[in-house]
This record gives structure tokens, sequence and C-alpha cells, in this order.
């Protein structure tokens, strides 16, 4: 069986973090713009595999394992400092904050 | 046409129309339950390229733990209808400049650079096992797993204090 050239994936990946980059400008919800974020991991995830199968190197699945260990730490905190700022200012909506602002 | 390249079409097709109903769509718990949906299709895209122990731990940690957390934080806050603002003529075209100038720039790099052509996948299936990835982790790269043990334990530590109500006040 032919394996599938390396540039698909490549593509595919790049194609991924351009609609995490679309969403984190466009959208005003922190949420949203979180999962934008993970998506744009994802997508390095997905180089970092395929590289690794291609080439026949481990080193690409430890990478992917950091940045699995890295994206839970973000979340935990990130999700933290969303409630805590739902609780001091009732809104969510990264344009209604501006206390540095002013 | 093989198998792989089909299921290949698939798996993207998916991926990248799910990501995009994530990023589009105008109710946040749409979004989260869509995500769930693209993780699920790069876990098989993961399997396509032979990383059997990536791909679960994709579905375990993603789709299962920072999915809950996200679920959880959306039905906590309670929040209203959540309007989406349409962006403005001016910065809308600014937008779309600044998009596609970054994916022609990943584009050109990808097609630019000359790949040697891939070997045949199914040789190595068995390199990415549980065990010659847990072999790797705790010889050659024993001092950052140990780092991400500290980098995950802050974290716990941080999270906890910041949610906690008495801080606010």
């Amino acid at each position: 069986m032919k394996a599938i050239p390396i540039e698909y994936y490549l593509i595919l990946a790049g194609v991924l973090f351009a609609i995490g980059i679309l969403g984190v400008i466009i959208r005003r919800n922190a949420i949203v713009i979180f999962m934008a974020i993970e998506i744009m991991l994802n997508s390095v995830n997905l180089t970092f595999i395929a590289f690794s199968s291609y080439l026949g190197d481990i080193s690409g699945q430890i990478f992917v394992f950091f940045v699995m260990a890295v994206a839970a730490a973000e979340s935990a905190i990130g999700l933290a400092i969303i409630l805590a700022l739902f609780r001091k200012k009732q809104t969510i909506y990264v344009d209604e904050v501006n206390t540095l602002k002013h | 046409m093989n198998w792989l390249l089909i299921t290949f079409l698939i798996l993207g097709v998916l991926a990248i129309a799910s990501a995009l109903f994530t990023v589009l769509s105008r109710h946040p718990i749409y979004s989260a339950l869509s995500l769930i949906v693209h993780f699920f299709s790069l876990a098989g895209l993961y399997l396509s390229l032979q990383s059997q122990f990536i791909a679960i731990l994709q579905i375990i940690v993603y789709a299962g733990a920072i999915m809950v957390l996200v679920v959880f934080v959306l039905l906590l806050l309670n929040l209203s209808e959540s309007e989406m603002k349409t962006l403005q003529g001016q910065s809308r075209r600014g937008v779309g400049i600044a998009l596609i100038a970054i994916f022609v720039i990943i584009l050109a790099n990808i097609i630019m650079v000359n790949y040697s052509q891939p070997t045949e996948l199914t040789s190595r299936a068995d390199l990415f096992t549980a065990q010659s990835i847990g072999n790797a982790l705790f010889s050659s790269y024993l001092f950052p797993i140990e780092i991400t043990g500290i980098l995950l334990f802050t974290a716990i530590i941080g999270a906890l204090v910041m949610a906690k109500k008495k801080l606010i006040d």
C-alpha cells in the first residue's frame, strides 16, 4: 500500500492553524477564544506526528506528549481566570474587560 | 484510490468542518460539542499515521478532561444568548488579508521544501507503542518529564488559588 505524501498532512495542519487564528481574531467570548487556541495547538501536534511517523523518529511523539501536558495546565489556569473574571465583572466578553486601559 | 487516501480525506474534511463550526457557531455550547468531534477526527488521523498511543491520549486528555472542564465552566457561568458582533467593513478586510497572508506563507513553506519520498508505513507499526514511548520518556527525556510534573503541580495550585471565592472580594 502506497503511503500518501506528507504534504497533505502539512496542508491540513496549516488550514487548521489558520482557522484557529480566525477564531482568536473574530470572537469576543473568552471561552471560544480558548477553544480556538486548542485548535491551533492540535494543528501543531498534527505536524509533529506526521513528521515523526514519516521519519521513523520517536522524538515527535514525545514533543506531542509535552504539548498535551502544557495544554492541560493552560486549560486549568485559563478557565480559573475566566471564572474569577466572571465573578468580578459579570462578563466574559473580552472587549468589555478594559480595566487596564483606564 | 487507496484506502489511506480515502480515510485521510474523510477525516480531514471532518476536522476542517468541525473546526469551522467551532469558531463560527453562535452559541458556545455548540462550539464545545463540535470541538469534541474535531478531537476525535484528529485522533483518527493519528491512527492513520501509526501512532496508537498518542491517539488514545488525545481522546482521554482532550475529549475527556479538557472538554469536561470547558463544558463545566460554560454551564456554571449560565450566560445569556451570546450575540455575535459582526466586524465592520474595514476590519473585516484587514482580518481577511491577514489570514490569507498567514496561510500563503505556510503553504509556500510547505511547497518549497522538497521532502524525501515516504517509505512504507506498514513496516513500522510497532515503532510507536506505549512501551517504546515510555522507554524514551523515562530514559533520555527524564529531566523534561520531571519539569512537566512540577508544571502540572503549579497549575493545580494556581487554579485553586484563582478560583477561590474569598480572594476576589
